[in-house]
């Protein structure tokens, strides 16, 4: 019964995408308000209907209902009841379905929320969000039912791929979701505002906070992946440049630069057009993204040929969706005139050289990616693309990124003076190149990403602390003062701080793990002791143990430093007998300073283990680096300006007479 | 029981990535290998190089690479030796060639393309702004051509 359900509720959420798709656009082109007024319940009605039939395949998947052929294909009875849940998520039909859950739970907030929004501009954001939903609700009922039913139900299920059993990928795709899909907002309205032919601060003000709520989600999403891949894959990678990881990074990336430029539209009235096509693209990257996961595509051409139907479909909607806003935005984006000047030096160039070197990045890795595919259908070669072209390709921009940014971020609004700007900069500066002078001497010369990396980090974790100790005077004024002004200082200025500080602490963590790690492969018979970098690691032996569905061999290893047992590390090898499919837990110990990773390998002939240690110096700040990312998100969406926004249409619904 | 569970568990588990007894003895060339190794692909894998690769099929071109530098040869030789037998498809960084031109020129095309137009519209914008002069001065007029030429 539950399957039905969710079926027919799924079924019922399209049809009432369609009319309001078409009323609400009809009406504000007419000047209806009944008729713009039918979009707010018809958004909310499609919200709850798609949680109706996500809370059905959730209940399918709790209960093991096995004659639901997605749960017999990908649950298991045996399952801890976390993976039960997370499951819904975890294959291609129940990762669409919360997709589309989340586009109607963003849809569903304009609902509620957007009282304050000009009503026409309302209900043609809320039109053009159903059609990106029509066309996701119509992928998923004609490709991809996640509810067909089994005529011959199984006795237990295939359970789920065990690599996907792990805390941190569980919630990964939900946080990955709510960023990719959070930026369908920035689209709708950028579309929108290309029909009313409008664009101002307003407007701005109000595709800020979303864009910043998906931003957030997705750099948390992103990060929780790469910290998966750190701990399960086995040998400390934390990033790929996966085809699948690339497909959020574009976004990513894109919404990073949006947010930039729709500070400009904010407080400057400026670069409105450029903002309304990086709402586009940034959306479009996420469409392009999905499509990559979904159709197999770049994995392999065959994969796609085999089973064209769902890859064609989501071509179709990418190439109307993309195609269609973007030709609109031909026809429409010259009425959006910024009438601002600034000068060559200001703040507003500063941003614009972000945006650049942003938007530049993620087309490398758009052809980074692509280009396998590209090659082999315009010349039928194959090549590869992978880290190392991403390394090479890609890293420049961030180079010169990280350089310009604490200067750009304190230069003034409309005209600049770049010599007064740099007066409190040059010491920083200095004292960055001394440091990476030292970091060079100190290694003995070798490859420059560490001295460079590190000369970077420091300039902008010093610098973003020194825009905020320039703002309110530290030093200059009496220190009560400094604290009074600190206090006054908007929480959008401390948030833009704290994300370019983990921007920095990004950059250093990369540079450590990547100029410094240490590794040591070997067998070890138990009770051997081996000695890695500073430290020394016993081996005390290999017990064979039982997990609620998988069995394992864990090892049991001592970590010392100077003869003193710092920790105990126990890497398992687990065997997951429903698939046969084996997978490595290794051990960390960490620390702010490094982390200490070891890994059981394969029992050999002579009675000893393979053994995989490793010293990663300052991993944990690319973690930390990408919180510090997310908080400053957070205490910039928190700003003052939004929640007046948001208080000032509480005093107005008060002033409306309760009739 | 529990030697039973162990037993299954061994027997389940492929080869891991590079083996303690694939190392070779001189560290120098051993570290060659392993970067030679990370910029080769597992043919048979997802986007995996053959550094970090389980597959069978992975040791087996590790073992390659690790003869080959044992031979004497340079490691350009090794890569070459390696393309020649399983095609540019192997490398993870394309070729720097005619055919991959649009791969490697994308992201400095764009940049300059970009920057010229961001160039143009800032300069637009601040109209009333002491601007330097267009064209290049005599000074940057040499540097470009040095950079041209070299």
């Amino acid at each position: 019964m539950t399957a039905e359900l969710g079926h027919f509720a799924l079924i019922l959420a399209f049809a009432i995408s369609i009319p309001q798709i078409i009323i609400p656009m009809i009406g504000a082109h007419k000047g209806w308000n009944d008729w713009m007024r039918f979009a707010t319940p018809a958004a909310i009605a499609q919200f709850l209907l798609v949680g109706v039939a996500f809370a059905m395949l959730t209940t399918a998947f709790v209960t093991s209902d096995f004659s639901v052929r997605l749960v017999a294909a990908n649950s298991h009875s045996a399952k801890p009841m976390l993976y039960k849940v997370t499951g819904v998520w975890a294959n291609h039909e129940g990762s669409m379905l919360l997709w589309i859950t989340i586009l109607t739970l963003f849809g569903a907030t304009i609902a509620v929320w957007g009282r304050n929004l000009p009503p026409s501009l309302k209900a043609r954001v809320l039109s053009v969000q159903s059609m990106v939903g029509a066309a996701f609700l119509a992928f998923i009922l004609f490709t991809s039912n996640p509810f067909t039913r089994l005529g011959q139900p199984p006795v237990d299920g295939n359970g789920l791929n065990p690599l996907l059993q792990d805390p941190g990928l569980a919630f990964h795709p939900p946080f990955l979701y709510l960023g990719y899909v959070g930026l369908s907002m920035a689209f709708s309205f950028a579309v929108a505002a290309l029909i009313e032919g409008k664009v101002d601060a307003a407007w701005a003000r109000w595709v800020r906070p979303w864009t910043l709520a998906a931003w957030i989600f997705l750099t948390i999403g992103i990060g929780l992946g790469s910290w998966w891949a750190y701990y399960e894959l086995g040998w400390g990678g934390w990033w790929f440049w996966d085809p699948v990881e690339n497909a959020s990074f574009m976004p990513w990336l894109m919404a990073t630069a949006l947010l930039h430029s729709a500070i400009v539209v904010e407080k400057r009235n400026a670069l409105k057009s450029w903002t309304v096509l990086l709402a586009i693209l940034a959306f479009s990257f996420s469409l392009i993204g999905t499509f990559i996961v979904r159709s197999g595509v770049i994995t392999s051409v065959h994969a796609f040929a085999n089973d064209p139907e769902r890859g064609v479909f989501i071509l179709v909607i990418l190439a109307v969706a993309i195609g269609g806003a973007l030709t609109l935005y031909a026809l429409r984006a010259t009425q959006l005139k910024s009438t601002a000047v600034f000068g060559l030096v200001s703040r507003e160039s500063g941003l614009v050289m972000n945006n650049l070197l942003l938007s530049v990045a993620a087309a490398v890795v758009f052809v980074g990616t692509i280009w396998p595919l590209v090659a082999e259908i315009t010349t039928g070669a194959k090549v590869s693309v992978g880290a190392p072209f991403f390394n090479i390709a890609f890293t420049p921009f961030m180079v010169v990124l990280a350089m310009i940014l604490p200067i750009a971020a304190m230069l003034p609004w409309k005209r600049g003076d770049l010599k007064r700007t740099m007066q409190p900069l040059w010491g920083i500066a200095a004292l960055s190149v001394a440091l990476g002078a030292a970091v060079w001497v100190m290694q003995t010369g070798g490859r420059m990403l560490a001295p460079v990396g590190l000369t970077l980090a420091f300039w902008v974790v010093v610098g973003a602390m020194a825009d905020v100790a320039v703002r309110v005077k530290l030093g200059k004024a009496s220190l009560p003062e400094s604290l009074r002004r600190s206090r006054n200082l908007p929480r959008a200025d401390w948030g833009k701080m704290f994300s370019h500080i983990g921007f920095g602490l990004m950059i250093f963590g990369i540079s450590a793990i990547m100029s410094w790690e240490v590794e040591d492969i070997r067998v070890a018979k138990i009770g051997d002791t081996f000695p890695l970098q500073a430290y020394e690691i016993r081996f005390d032996g290999v017990k064979g143990i039982q997990g609620p569905n998988y069995t394992a061999a864990r090892g049991e290893f001592t970590l010392f430093k100077d003869r003193v047992e710092i920790a105990k590390l126990y890497p398992e090898k687990r065997n997951y007998p429903v698939q046969s499919m084996p997978t490595s837990e290794a051990a960390i110990d960490q620390n702010l300073l490094r982390d200490v990773y070891v890994v059981l390998g394969d029992r050999q002939n002579d009675g000893g283990w393979a053994v995989r240690s490793y010293v990663k110096p300052f991993t944990n700040w690319i973690w930390i680096g990408v919180f510090t990312l997310s908080f400053g998100g957070l205490l910039s969406i928190t700003d003052r300006r939004y929640r007046v926004a948001s208080a000032a249409r509480k005093s107005t619904m008060s002033a409306v007479p309760a009739e | 029981m529990l030697k039973y569970l162990l037993l299954i568990v061994m027997l389940a588990t492929p080869v891991m990535a590079v083996q303690p007894d694939e190392i070779l003895a001189d560290p120098v060339m051993e570290a060659r290998a392993r970067d030679i190794s990370k910029g080769l692909r597992c043919l048979v894998c997802r986007n995996e190089n053959i550094d970090d690769s389980n597959a069978e099929l992975a040791r087996d071109l590790r073992l390659l690479v690790r003869e080959r530098l044992v031979a004497g040869d340079t490691d350009q030789e090794v890569e070459d030796f390696v393309v020649e037998r399983y095609g540019e498809y192997v490398l993870l960084k394309p070729m720097f060639s005619l055919s991959n031109a649009m791969l490697w020129f994308a992201g400095p095309a764009l940049l300059i393309v970009g920057g010229w137009i961001s160039l143009v519209f800032i300069r637009r914008r601040s109209t009333g702004a002491a601007l330097p002069e267009e064209g290049l001065t005599a000074d940057e007029q040499a540097k470009l051509d040095a950079l041209l030429k070299g």
